[in-house]
């Protein structure tokens, strides 16, 4: 077996160092999507509504946010908020920021699809059947709905865990700089440490995002 | 359908110019922190700003902590070591700066993309970030007296060594990070060649060694360390553009903080604080025969033309 350069990883606190970045990494995904799945469905809900206003506020919204790269979006609320106002957020919280505008943006955008793939007939069977409105929202739509945005939420999730790697650009360490940071501190004693130590944090990657496949597997399960 | 079509289209172009706004304006803003300039516009912004933007030497010491900005994954430079620390040259020196003032050093780490970004936002007081003095750099930001020699160089696989730049080979291309001299020298100098750009050292120097480019231009000292570390490397060209120098930088207009720093390096220079801060940190990584190429002590620049 080739040297990977594992045994890096067992000096100092350098596993430590690498856990904590995936703390770090996770703390902000985590929090941004614990806002922003709630905070989609509503907005989601509202596009759907037929008033021009609202829709086009939405709209609006979801397009600015589709169209700025993450990177940028960064930029302008770390640094651009400081330049313009004078708020001095710091690193994390503009990533959390960042992270629950995109999140929400595109949630609200996966749950008007879904609620608009619903056919027509399945409204119309549900008032035949004599549903309330309520009724039907709570039998028939909402379940199928929810069915139809698990696998595309799951994607949304994974990618904005996986996006964290992004903060590094306004100060925030997170796993991969350490992981960087690591490979760049021990370049002359263990050069080959690059391959064992990006195979770690793939390691840490897939184990932060696995358990979420596997829950969205059995909710499919379940709600089928 | 028409009708739909018709109001998507002029939200799209909405979005579009609003986004267009939003860049247009915080590029404004970044030509207004330019005292100098004549923009009128943005006056009232840059007031709002100039007012919050930087901290004096008074009120870092009243604070306790000095933010400094540093590199985290350059070695020896600046990097963070197995235990968690910050290490290198610039850190030597950015430990003595807290030392003298009498107040903790907060480091953050930053990359050469956002370093100027970091002061003109006053997210730092000082950059200490291997930063290369150029003119372009000194109308954004405030340079202190120089405490290290730098030019470019080019370092290349051995089996195909780059020793010239001309007569360039048009599908080959050099590897840079983004927002450093080298990037800017090339751009200028050989806009024939195609530059791969990458954000930060430690990807460069993985393009590099996937053989993505067919070599890296970077400062001289970072190409002959890699060459010297690395087997299989060779700096075919050691150095390339003029000799520059690499100082601590503050925000624009921090008077007080630009003052201190020229004081305490030409203090420093009297106990030669600088030869001993290479031989702490950087003479493992190029030996002793590039001390007096690469140290600028007390701030005076030395002949340029010290032999290698």
């Amino acid at each position: 077996m080739p040297d990977l350069g594992l045994s890096v990883l067992l000096k100092g606190k350098n596993l430590a160092r690498l856990l904590g970045g995936l703390g770090v990494a996770l703390k902000i995904s985590l929090i941004s999507i614990a806002i922003s799945l709630p905070l989609g469905i509503i907005l989601g809900a509202l596009m759907t509504w037929k008033n021009p206003v609202c829709r086009a506020i939405l709209r609006c919204y979801l397009e600015i946010i589709r169209i700025m790269p993450q990177l940028v979006l960064l930029f302008l609320v770390y640094f651009g908020t400081t330049r313009a106002f004078g708020w001095n957020l710091s690193g994390e919280l503009s990533a959390v920021i960042v992270f629950t505008l995109w999140g929400t943006a595109e949630m609200a955008d996966l749950v008007r699809g879904a609620l608009v793939s619903i056919p027509l007939h399945q409204y119309e069977s549900a008032a035949a059947l004599g549903l309330t409105r309520r009724q039907t929202y709570q039998y028939v739509i909402l379940p199928q709905t929810a069915r139809r945005l698990l696998p595309l939420s799951i994607n949304l999730i994974t990618r904005m865990i996986k996006t964290t790697s992004l903060v590094v650009m306004i100060g925030v360490v997170e796993v991969l700089k350490v992981a960087q940071q690591i490979i760049e501190a021990n370049r002359t004693s263990s050069p080959n440490a690059a391959f064992g130590i990006y195979l770690v944090v793939f390691l840490l990657y897939f184990l932060a995002c696995w358990p979420i496949s596997l829950l969205a597997r059995y909710l499919e399960e379940k709600w089928r | 359908m028409k009708k739909f079509n018709k109001v998507a289209s002029i939200l799209l172009a909405l979005a579009l110019a609003l986004s267009l706004a939003a860049c247009g304006s915080s590029s404004g803003t970044t030509d207004g922190t330019d005292t100098n300039s004549s923009a009128a516009a943005s006056t009232e912004s840059d007031d709002l700003t100039e007012s919050v933007v930087y901290r004096t030497v008074d009120e870092i010491v009243e604070s306790g902590t000095i933010n400094i900005g540093v590199f985290s994954d350059k070695s020896p430079f600046g990097y963070v070591d197995e235990n968690g620390e910050y290490q290198g040259y610039d850190i030597y020196f950015a430990n003595r700066i807290g030392e003298d003032l009498g107040v903790e050093v907060n480091f953050v780490s930053t990359e050469a993309a956002n370093r100027i970004e970091y002061l003109q936002t006053g997210k730092v007081d000082v950059i200490l970030a291997n930063f290369t003095v150029t003119e372009e750099r000194a109308e954004e930001v405030d340079f202190a007296l120089p405490y290290m020699n730098v030019s470019l160089g080019v370092v290349s696989p051995d089996d195909n060594v780059i020793t010239s730049l001309e007569d360039w080979n048009e599908e080959d291309e050099i590897i840079v990070i983004s927002g450093t001299t080298a990037e800017t020298y090339l751009t200028e100098n050989y806009p024939n060649i195609t530059l791969q750009k990458y954000d930060t050292y430690a990807n460069a120097k993985n393009a590099l060694e996937n053989g993505n480019g067919v070599a890296w231009a970077n400062d001289n000292t970072e190409v002959i360390a890699f060459a010297l570390e690395n087997e299989g490397y060779t700096v075919g060209i050691p150095s390339l553009g003029s000799q520059d120098t690499i100082a601590p930088a503050v925000t624009k207009g921090n008077s007080t903080l630009l003052d201190w720093l020229n004081e305490e390096i030409e203090a420093l220079g009297e106990e030669n604080f600088f030869h001993a801060d290479y031989e702490a940190t950087l003479a493992d990584t190029y030996g002793l025969d590039y001390e007096e190429t690469l140290v600028v002590e007390g701030g005076v620049v030395s002949g340029s033309t010290e032999s290698e």
